[in-house]
C-alpha cells in the first residue's frame, strides 16, 4: 500500500511522485464523493480547521472552504483584512491564538515566500500552503497536473508550457516541479521583464516568442497578468493591448499556426488580455473542470494530512 | 505466516457458493428491483461470483452488481499511523427505491458494515439492505450487526485469522484458511 509520510504540504518540493500519485488517487474518489447524491462523508467530523488568508483570495478559500465542508470539517475563516495582524501582532502570535481555540488543521495564504516554512516550526498542527507570495501555491499546481492527468493520462513526455506573467505568480514554480516530477516537459514563455532570470536554472526552456512555444507544446497553461502587481516604475510592459497582440492566447492565433494545445487557466481571467474569450468559452475548454477539480484535490489533501493526525483522544 | 489450517475445502466452497446464490434467487427473484454491492476491498470478489452464479441460474446478464468503497466512512481514520487509502466505488446506477444485498467476505467486527450502510446511504434511499457474507466469525461482534445469507459460521480465536483465498487473486483453488497465531511471525 502507498504510504503518505508527511505533516505539511508547504510546498511541491518534498513531495515525490508516489505522493502526488497517491494525493491523484484519493483525488479521483473525492470527485466522485462530489457528484453524488450526497456529497459529503464523514472523515473529518471531529476537526476544525481554519482557513488563515492573509491576502485577499476568493476561489481559493471558496475551493478550501467547501473541501473542508464536504470532509465534514468544522471550518473557521480569517482574514487580514479584518484582524488584528493591522494592530501590529506577528504572524506566529496571530495563529498561536488561533490554535488556542482548538483549531487542529490550518490554511494559509500569506503575502510573503517562506511565511508556511516559518510557521511550520513555530506551530505543532499541518499547514496547508495556500500560496505564500510568489513562491509556492502547491494545491493549485496539484489540480493543474490531475486535470491534464484526466484528459492526457500520463504526463511522462508531455510538453507543457506556461505563459504569461511567471515572475509575479505563485502558481508558475509549483506547476514547473509538479509537471517535472511527473515526467513532463516545461517551458515558460512571456515577455523578457516577466521571466525571472533564476528560473531557466529549474530545467526548463525559456522562450519568448509565443508561435514558437505553441508549436512547440501539447498544453498550454495561461497565467493571469496580475494587473495589480505592474506598478513599477518602469512598467514590465508597454500596455495591455500590446501584451494582447505579442502574448494572448486568442482562436485566430491557434488556426494561424495550426495547433491545438489543450488550454489551461488558473482564473481568474482576464479576457482580452492573456485569452481570448472565444477560446475561453469553447466547449472543449477545460477550464472549469480545473475549478470542480480543484475542490477534490483539496479534499485529497486534507484527507491524507489529517489520516496521520493519529490517535485522537479517546 | 506459518502453516494455514483449511477451513473450507475447494469443493465445499463451490457448493456454499451455489447455495448462496440460490438463496439469493429465492429471496430476489428475477433481481429487476435488486442490486448485489461488494464491499471494497474482499467483499467484490465474492460479489462477482454471485453475480455469475445467478446469472447462470436465470439466464441473461444478472443482477445489477456494483462495488462499494468505505474507507472515507470508516470510525478508525486518524487512529492508525497512516491516512487510510481509498480503493474505487463503481456504482452506475443510484440504490434508490433498489433492495440491495450488501456482499462481504468476512464478517467480523461489524464496523466495516456499519461505515458500508453510511456509504450506500450516500447513493440513495435503497428500500431494504441485506447483507451477505461468506464467513460469520461469531461471538466477535462489536457491533449489533448480523448478516441475512451467511456461507458458514466459525467460531475461532480473536487471534486467528481467516482468509478467503480467491483462485484468481491468490492462486490455487478457492478456499478458506485459519491462520494461527503463534506461526504469525515467523
Amino acid at each position: 500500500m502507498a504510504e503518505f509520510n508527511h505533516r505539511h504540504l508547504l510546498g511541491i518540493r518534498g513531495l515525490s511522485r508516489s505522493d502526488v500519485e497517491t494525493i491523484f488517487a484519493t483525488a479521483r474518489e473525492f470527485k466522485d464523493v462530489i457528484n453524488r447524491p450526497i456529497r459529503k462523508v464523514p472523515s473529518l467530523r471531529d476537526l476544525t480547521v481554519a482557513n488563515l488568508f492573509f491576502e485577499n483570495s476568493t476561489r481559493t478559500r471558496l475551493s478550501f472552504e467547501l473541501a473542508e465542508k464536504r470532509l465534514s470539517a468544522d471550518v473557521v475563516n480569517f482574514s487580514a483584512a479584518l484582524s488584528s495582524v493591522n494592530k501590529g501582532e506577528t504572524l506566529a502570535d496571530t495563529v498561536r491564538n488561533i490554535l488556542a481555540m482548538k483549531v487542529d488543521m490550518v490554511v494559509m495564504r500569506h503575502p510573503h515566500a517562506g511565511a508556511a516554512h516559518y510557521l511550520s516550526q513555530k506551530i505543532d498542527v499541518p499547514i496547508i500552503n495556500a500560496g505564500d507570495g510568489t513562491h509556492e501555491h502547491p494545491t493549485q499546481a496539484l489540480l493543474d497536473s490531475f486535470t491534464l492527468t484526466e484528459e492526457l493520462g500520463s504526463l511522462q513526455g508531455k510538453k507543457v508550457c506556461i505563459f504569461g506573467d511567471i515572475r509575479h505568480s505563485r502558481v508558475a514554480l509549483s506547476n514547473v516541479r509538479c509537471l517535472q516530477l511527473l515526467g513532463a516537459e516545461v517551458m515558460v514563455c512571456g515577455p523578457l521583464p516577466l521571466i525571472p532570470k533564476h528560473f531557466s536554472s529549474l530545467g526548463v526552456k525559456v522562450e519568448y516568442d509565443m508561435d514558437e512555444a505553441l508549436m512547440w507544446c501539447d498544453v498550454a497553461n495561461v497565467l493571469r497578468i496580475q494587473l495589480e502587481r505592474q506598478e513599477a516604475e518602469v512598467p514590465f510592459f508597454p500596455s495591455l493591448e500590446e501584451y494582447h497582440a505579442q502574448y494572448g492566447l486568442t482562436v485566430e492565433r491557434l488556426n494561424r499556426l495550426g495547433v491545438s494545445p489543450l488550454v489551461l487557466h488558473p482564473g481568474p481571467m482576464n479576457r482580452g488580455v492573456e485569452i481570448s474569450s472565444e477560446l475561453a468559452d469553447r466547449d472543449d475548454a477545460i477550464i472549469l473542470d480545473q475549478v470542480e477539480n480543484g475542490v477534490a484535490v483539496r479534499m485529497a489533501v486534507l484527507y491524507l494530512l489529517a489520516g496521520r493526525l493519529g490517535g485522537s483522544e479517546d | 505466516m506459518g502453516p494455514a489450517r483449511i477451513l473450507i475445502d475447494p469443493v465445499q466452497f463451490r457448493l456454499t457458493l451455489d447455495r448462496l446464490a440460490h438463496q439469493l434467487v429465492e429471496e430476489h427473484g428475477d433481481f429487476a428491483n435488486s442490486a448485489l454491492i461488494g464491499v471494497q476491498p474482499r467483499g467484490v470478489h465474492l460479489a462477482s461470483r454471485l453475480h455469475t452464479r445467478i446469472a447462470q441460474i436465470l439466464g441473461g446478464e444478472g443482477p445489477r452488481q456494483g462495488d462499494l468503497d468505505i474507507t472515507f466512512f470508516r470510525d478508525d481514520f486518524r487512529r492508525r499511523g497512516q491516512p487510510l487509502l481509498a480503493a474505487q466505488t463503481n456504482l452506475d446506477f443510484t440504490v434508490e427505491g433498489l433492495r440491495v444485498v450488501v456482499v462481504d467476505d468476512v464478517l467480523f467486527t461489524g464496523r466495516t458494515i456499519r461505515a458500508a450502510m453510511d456509504a450506500l446511504l450516500a447513493h440513495g434511499r435503497p428500500a431494504n439492505m441485506e447483507l451477505a457474507v461468506l464467513i460469520d466469525r461469531r461471538f466477535r461482534r462489536e457491533l449489533p450487526i448480523e448478516a441475512t445469507y451467511i456461507g458458514r459460521r466459525v467460531d475461532s480465536l480473536d487471534s486467528q485469522r481467516v482468509r478467503v483465498a480467491w483462485s484468481e487473486l491468490h492462486g490455487g483453488e478457492d478456499r478458506v484458511e485459519l491462520w494461527n497465531p503463534e506461526t504469525e511471525h515467523g
